[in-house]
């Protein structure tokens, strides 16, 4: 299972670094990346495997909104089923 | 395979565009709780809905979570209250109403719906034991909703409690003066009622369903008015198109989030309800999905087509979305709950005569209307009548749910707060129907050849 991370806010250093780190601390794996820039605010999604989580997914999607709050960022955390059953027939 | 802009138009919809699931409502019969002895009847209920819903709010929060996408309220709809009480009298009724508001304070749920009777043929006494009391129960509970079902198509239109209708709004309305009069946004009567709709203040688990059921209602009027305001100035074909791709991808989110609950809860999934719920706020309204088809106002000349064209296109885009549809399926026009509908009101664009043709072609009927607090029972009886003929004559569901406000006059604003939003003080025709009410009996079931 995979979910889907949004990270969008005022562009500032080491913003990867600490959305990064905090997957790896929990167990997800990235497998995908795509950031931009745009004048200064950055915006990014990250595709990232759930199956190896050492937490619930619940407490993980938490774990990141705190991340993102922390650091004056807009990290949500959504389940890629939501996407597909939206998008696909 | 995940692509960034259906990722970015998702979210968009959930950030921007207000797009939610209004309920989780799970269905709970009660049948098996019939007791000859009231408290021992409050005891069974209290005892089986905290039971099968446990863990309701837990696992909407859950899914809201793991979703990223709003359930902005969890409900239980319990089997008609009177089909399952004993011969009690109206006190031991008041008693069950309690003990329904108790289970949903327990729970932590927004509302509880089934305090209510079916009476579109006839009243048992222990309907008109519930009736009767059923002011005191919406002025004594928070969470407990009311509904009646007067009239069907295939039995016609049971005068009789029509009549009673005027003075128990009334009296509720006088009970919760001191709320602006809010007992009333608690009752609604109904004509053709759906069994499986999880909307209140109408939801109640139908005599044909199962032990639990859990079903979804869906919003998303945002989401629609900004399909349409990008669209810019297409023909209605294209506009139709716009609406049923919008309404399928809304109802999809509305199949995830009811098969994940019936998952998880282990309770059968019932149906998804289809319905455009509005709320008070910008971006969230009904009236602006109207306006941005190109009405002025909400309420203009036109406002009736393109309501229809609305409701036909949400159907279609949103039935192949979802295995099951069901409960009101269309479009909600509640007046206190949607900003656009509101503004309508304000300025004089929409009258209760445009809502009242509205309804003929949109989901469930005169909704949130805040009316004087001096009318008559007796006109109110007469909404009532008028409303529910169009549902029976038209076969579909048809509603009424009234204010009138306590001591408020036609300009007031009367604010609910919440979902529950604030509308002016509408006006009515005044001249009096009481004579045409009080004939008592009942109006014959239409015939349905010759139509015309």
């Amino acid at each position: 299972m995979k979910a889907v991370i949004t990270v969008t806010g005022k562009d500032a250093m080491g913003i990867i670094a600490k959305v990064s780190n905090c997957c790896a601390d929990h167990g997800a794996n990235i497998v995908d990346i795509s950031q931009s820039v745009l004048s200064d605010y950055f915006a990014m999604i990250m595709l990232v495997d759930i199956d190896k989580l050492n937490i619930t997914f619940t407490d993980f999607v938490d774990k990141m909104s705190t991340l993102g709050k922390d650091a004056g960022l807009v990290i949500q955390t959504m389940h890629e089923d939501i996407f597909s059953a939206i998008h696909t027939i | 395979m995940l692509n960034t802009a259906d990722i970015l138009e998702t979210i968009s919809m959930i950030r921007e565009e207000n797009l939610d699931i209004r309920t989780i409502t799970m269905g709970i019969s009660l049948l098996d709780c019939a007791s000859d002895d009231e408290n021992r009847f409050a005891q069974n209920i209290y005892d089986k809905i905290t039971k099968t819903a446990e863990k309701l709010v837990i696992t909407g929060e859950n899914i809201e979570k793991e979703y990223g996408i709003p359930i902005i309220n969890k409900r239980v709809a319990v089997t008609p209250i009177s089909l399952c009480g004993g011969n009690f009298s109206p006190e031991g009724y008041l008693k069950a109403a309690k003990a329904l508001d108790n289970a949903a304070k327990e729970l932590g749920i927004n509302f509880i719906g089934g305090f209510g009777a079916l009476v579109h043929k006839g009243m048992t006494r222990k309907d008109e034991a519930l009736l009767s009391i059923i002011p005191e129960a919406l002025a004594e509970t928070k969470f407990v909703c009311s509904s009646v079902n007067v009239a069907t198509t295939k039995a016609g239109i049971n005068m009789d409690a029509v009549a009673k209708m005027g003075d128990i709004i009334k009296r509720a309305a006088y009970l919760t003066r001191d709320e602006q009069s809010i007992g009333c946004a608690k009752f609604v009567v109904f004509a053709n009622v759906p069994e499986d709709n999880p909307f209140m203040a109408g939801a109640f688990h139908g005599v044909g369903e199962g032990e639990a059921v859990v079903s979804v209602g869906v919003s998303g009027p945002g989401v629609v008015a900004s399909a349409i305001k990008r669209a810019g100035h297409c023909d209605f074909s294209q506009l139709a198109d716009i609406i049923k791709k919008t309404a399928f991808k809304i109802t999809r989110v509305g199949q995830l989030v009811a098969y994940e609950a019936s998952k998880r809860l282990g309770v059968p999934f019932g149906i998804v309800d289809l319905s455009l719920a509005p709320t008070p706020a910008i971006g969230d309204s009904v009236a602006h999905i109207l306006e941005n088809m190109g009405l002025e106002r909400c309420g203009a000349h036109g406002t009736t087509a393109a309501l229809a064209l609305l409701n036909d296109a949400v159907k279609k885009g949103g039935v192949m979305a979802s295995s099951h549809v069901g409960g009101l399926s269309g479009a909600f026009i509640p007046v206190s709950e949607d900003a656009g509908m509101i503004d309508a009101v304000t300025c004089g664009a929409l009258s209760i005569e445009k809502l009242e043709a509205m309804t003929a072609v949109c989901s469930v009927g005169l909704d949130m209307i805040v009316i004087p607090g001096d009318t008559p029972a007796e006109v109110i009886c007469g909404i009532i009548a008028d409303e529910i003929s169009i549902g029976v004559a038209n076969t579909k569901t048809t509603a009424v749910r009234v204010i009138p406000a306590y001591g408020k006059g036609v300009g007031e604003v009367v604010n609910f707060g919440g979902l529950l939003g604030y509308a002016p003080v509408i006006a009515l025709n005044t001249n009096s129907p009481a004579e045409f009410i009080s004939r008592g009996g009942r109006i014959p079931a239409p015939i349905h050849s010759l139509k015309n």
